[in-house]
């Protein structure tokens, strides 16, 4: 808080303390109104001049104001942008609001600052019509590019039947392909040059090496990758727009949908955020049950990567002994959840039910016979010389290109920087447990690798702390928001019988206010931005995913690269559609 | 008069053969499909196909009847003569190879000796050579007239893969040449055959292993698959084929894994020999009998290993095999190649 108050002093005596207003948040994140003309010379601040300079851009994103409660206190009433930016040395994110009004405002691009804000801001544009100036390609990125309306906007409907049945003319349909074809000039690429003349091969929509529905359009010199531009938005299902229709609990299955490998890790990320709002502390108990599971699901989710990226390069096996793995991690799933890979199983200020008998055994059992298993792929897969000849050296980025590209989780430990949030900014009791940060130093396609099967084996310590020290206590935390709601004095007297029936039907009221949670998800950081107007339903749900900057970074590491390199860097970055699209 | 004069039954002897032959390979290239889904599964801790038949051993015919229902289609972009001489190319050099080699010694038949060879050719090595590279050109044709880039790039990589492989591969038995003196495959097996020889792998490890290398890659076989690399180019130069068409080529393939394991097995592995066996003194319709079960179970051996190679190894990428071809198999070729000539001269004093 010293440090926050301390950027805020700088700031408001370096841009005058007219424009520049703070504003309180239920997370400790400072927060700074800015005026749009402010925006450049303040970022370019806080990147390079300040000392302990804030070098990721963590996330961007808008909010359609105009129908918000009590939104008084705005500078502004109509849209707000707003960017967070993190500082490793500081260990702490800032976060600027940029106010603007009109139908469609428009502010200054970032771009020329950070690398990542490109697709962020493209973001912004299809969901509100915010136009960026300066920005080098402001095109739809997750929306058609024949699409009417921008989502995000309180006016787009959010339901399929809030508008008329759908019809596919003719016309129609040849719109949408034509829409489809990629044209290399709008990218600025050339088609030839005095030496060679360039194949641009689609990668994708449906393609076995893309893990899902991703295109990614190649500029190819024979086999070697001159350019590339990823297309996505496939697999873009509006989880950020239902949750401004969900109630704050109903929200929480839709959350596992996001990272789908992630499962239950999900609900924390969302969960985290609205019980910073709701001002709930969950019991030690609901703590460890969710790091445990958590870590479960990252064994799952990193035995999935590990299967397919070596099936990716070629080797068709392993992918069958992690799954078969993967199957015993969701027998335990299965036995406390009882679901697989959608458990949908935390809940406000706690989790469903309590933990089954037995469960101990089932773990034990796991934890017994995991490591072998770790060892045995470690020999088939990564001490593979073939594998290692197809994954050193390729897709490298540095330490500095990382950050600068907004890279979080394996990907930036394989550059040798040793950042966890688990351990850095430590959250549902993680700084309770014993576990090492694995890294390594060359940043390449096997150093992720490297990386990522490491965190299994520590994700496996941490599963068996959880085992050996469960605390007793109850599995909800006794708070009135805590969803379900607790029934003990229900039937004692009409006034809870009330609150309880209103909590039922309607879902928790979440007090006023913004919130942000930030964890280690399989892939890299996940956050949920939530804002509440004091209502049953989230004002406005963003979601940070990982995958989307790792994929924003793919051309940039795979140039120069052949098109079987690509496969090895896809598999490598570990990404998930949905995590990508939402 | 010269009608009357020719050996009329010797040219039934010789239809009947290539029947059996033919046929023989088709069965095999068929089951081979089978077992390779067996092996692959086992492997993979799976049980494989097991719903046609016992042991789902009636799976190659399921397959082989969905293949001849499924649509054709032909691209409209698709050159079609081309189109369609691609896999016919594909199937034909397949079932070419197989007329020099010797399955057996000789059978005898009512006091008619019929040679298990349809054809003893003394430049036997080299036709199969001839007929190898051809067999590049149906990867070469189907995969540019799909018209397709994919295909294209397969295509591509299927030719200059076939081209450098071919080198080393010919590089390799140019050293086994030198000690057997004979391109005539019938010669080398009664060599390998006869008093006080040994099989020539004893004579040959290395000319043997890059032979097996290159007969890897010649046969687009993992980890050398990178004509129809199926996590880059999804399935390659067969791409957009539909139907009997694709069938064709998928068979072409088996049928390559076969021909090139019994190749192995006669040029390094005795042909139809049974070690530790004199056949002289046996029936010599018994011993062709022996002789033929010898030659397909080290067949079969050479198959099982294609496969567990296919379902271990990852998959090489394009300028790896590359320089695998021509900076470490031609040079190693070479070097076998001086060091038997170099042996030769010296036993011949």
């Amino acid at each position: 808080m010293q440090d926050a108050d301390d950027i805020l002093k700088q700031l408001q005596q370096r841009f005058g303390d007219t424009g520049l207003q703070q504003q309180q948040r239920k997370d400790d994140i400072l927060t700074v109104w800015l005026p749009k003309e402010q925006l450049i010379p303040v970022t370019q601040w806080l990147k390079a001049a300040v000392d302990k300079p804030y070098k990721l851009l963590y996330d961007v994103c808008g909010i359609d104001e105009r129908d918000r409660m009590g939104n008084g206190y705005l500078p502004l009433k109509d849209f707000t942008v707003v960017y967070h930016l993190f500082s490793f040395e500081r260990n702490d994110f800032i976060c600027l609001k940029v106010a603007l009004e009109g139908e469609y405002p428009s502010l200054p691009s970032i771009t020329s600052l950070y690398k990542n804000a490109n697709w962020y801001e493209r973001e912004v544009y299809d969901m509100f019509g915010i136009r960026f100036e300066g920005h080098p390609h402001l095109q739809r990125i997750l929306m058609p590019l024949t699409w009417p309306g921008h989502p995000l906007r309180k006016e787009h409907p959010a339901r399929a039947t809030e508008s008329g049945p759908f019809r596919l003319f003719t016309e129609y349909e040849d719109r949408e392909q034509n829409a489809l074809e990629f044209k290399p000039e709008e990218w600025g690429m050339q088609r030839q040059t005095d030496d060679a003349d360039f194949m641009f091969l689609n990668i994708g929509p449906q393609h076995p090496g893309t893990h899902g529905v991703l295109r990614i359009v190649l500029q190819l010199d024979g086999e070697d990758i001159v350019d590339a531009v990823p297309e996505i938005g496939f697999h873009h299902r509006g989880a950020e727009k239902m949750g401004e229709r969900q109630s704050w609990h109903t929200y929480i299955p839709y959350t596992d949908r996001v990272d789908y490998l992630g499962g239950v890790m999900n609900n924390l990320a969302y969960l985290l955020a609205v019980e910073k709002l709701a001002g709930i502390e969950v019991p030690d108990r609901v703590k460890v049950i969710r790091v445990m599971l958590c870590e479960l699901f990252r064994i799952s989710s990193h035995l999935v990567w590990f299967g397919t990226f070596a099936q990716d390069v070629g080797q068709l096996s392993p992918v069958f002994y992690m799954f078969t793995d993967r199957e015993k991690v969701f027998d335990i799933i299965e036995a406390v959840c009882g679901g697989r890979m959608h458990p949908n199983w935390f809940r406000i200020g706690g989790v469903a039910q309590d933990l089954p008998n037995g469960w101990d055994g089932l773990v034990r059992h796991f934890v017994n016979y995991f490591p072998k298993r770790i060892r045995e792929y470690t020999n088939m897969v990564l001490r593979n010389s073939l594998f290692k000849g197809r994954t050193k050296g390729i897709g490298i980025y540095t330490l500095e290109e990382a950050i600068e590209w907004g890279v979080t989780g394996a990907g930036l430990r394989a550059c040798g920087f040793e950042w966890d949030f688990r351990k850095k900014r430590p959250y549902s009791g993680y700084e309770m447990f014993d576990f090492d940060i694995p890294i390594a130093q060359n940043g390449d396609c096997y150093d992720r690798a490297i990386v990522r099967v490491e965190e299994m084996r520590q994700s496996l310590r941490i599963v068996e702390q959880c085992l050996n020290n469960m605390p007793e206590g109850s599995y909800k935390a006794d708070h009135p928001l805590t969803t379900p709601p607790i029934k003990k004095h229900t039937m004692k007297d009409i006034e809870t019988l009330i609150t309880h029936f209103l909590n039922v039907s309607w879902g928790p009221v979440i007090p006023a206010g913004e919130a942000m949670s930030c964890i280690e998800a399989t892939k890299g950081a996940n956050s949920y931005y939530l804002t509440s107007d004091g209502n049953t339903s989230p004002y406005r749900v963003r979601i940070r995913t990982p995958s989307f900057p790792h994929m924003q970074m793919v051309p940039y590491i795979s140039k120069g690269y052949t098109v079987a390199d690509l496969l090895s860097i896809l598999g490598s970055v570990d990404f998930v559609l949905a995590d990508i699209d939402r | 008069m010269t009608l009357l004069a020719f050996d009329w039954l010797y040219l039934v002897e010789k239809l009947v053969l290539i029947a059996v032959i033919i046929s023989a390979s088709l069965l095999i290239a068929m089951y081979a499909t089978y077992f390779e889904r067996k092996v692959a599964a086992w492997m993979q801790d799976r049980i494989g196909p097991d719903r046609a038949g016992p042991f789902g051993i009636l799976q190659p015919l399921a397959d082989g009847g969905k293949l001849f229902f499924k649509e054709e289609i032909i691209p409209n972009a698709a050159n079609k003569w081309l189109f369609i001489l691609g896999p016919c190319m594909a199937m034909l050099t397949a079932m070419m190879t197989s007329a020099v080699i010797p399955w057996g010694s000789k059978i005898d038949l009512g006091g008619r000796e019929i040679a298990l060879q349809i054809a003893d050719v003394n430049i036997g090595m080299l036709y199969i050579f001839g007929v190898v590279s051809f067999g590049v050109y149906g990867i070469m044709i189907g995969g540019w007239s799909s018209n397709n880039k994919f295909s294209l790039m397969a295509a591509l990589r299927g030719a200059s893969q076939v081209i450098s492989y071919e080198l080393a591969m010919g590089l390799s038995l140019i050293a086994l040449l030198m000690l057997t003196g004979s391109l005539s495959l019938k010669t080398i097996v009664e060599q390998q055959m006869s008093h006080g020889n040994l099989w020539n792998i004893a004579y040959q490890p290395l000319g043997f292993f890059i032979f097996f290398v290159c007969a890897l890659a010649e046969c687009n076989r993992a980890p050398f698959d990178l004509p129809e690399a199926e996590s880059e180019l999804n399935m390659g130069y067969h791409q957009e084929y539909s139907s009997m068409k694709l069938g064709f080529y998928l068979f072409a393939e088996y049928i390559n894994m076969f021909i090139s394991s019994a190749i192995m097995a006669t040029l390094f592995f005795g042909g139809y020999d049974v070690p530790f066996l004199d056949e002289s003194t046996l029936n010599p319709n018994i011993a062709a009998l022996i002789g033929i079960a010898a030659l397909l179970a080290k067949t079969f051996f050479f198959i099982f290993v294609f496969m567990w190679i296919r379902w271990t190894l990852p998959r090489f990428r394009y300028d790896q095999l590359m320089d695998i071809g021509w900076k470490k198999l031609i040079p190693l070729a070479l070097v076998n190649m001086v060091i038997t000539a170099v042996v030769v001269l010296l036993r011949q004093g």
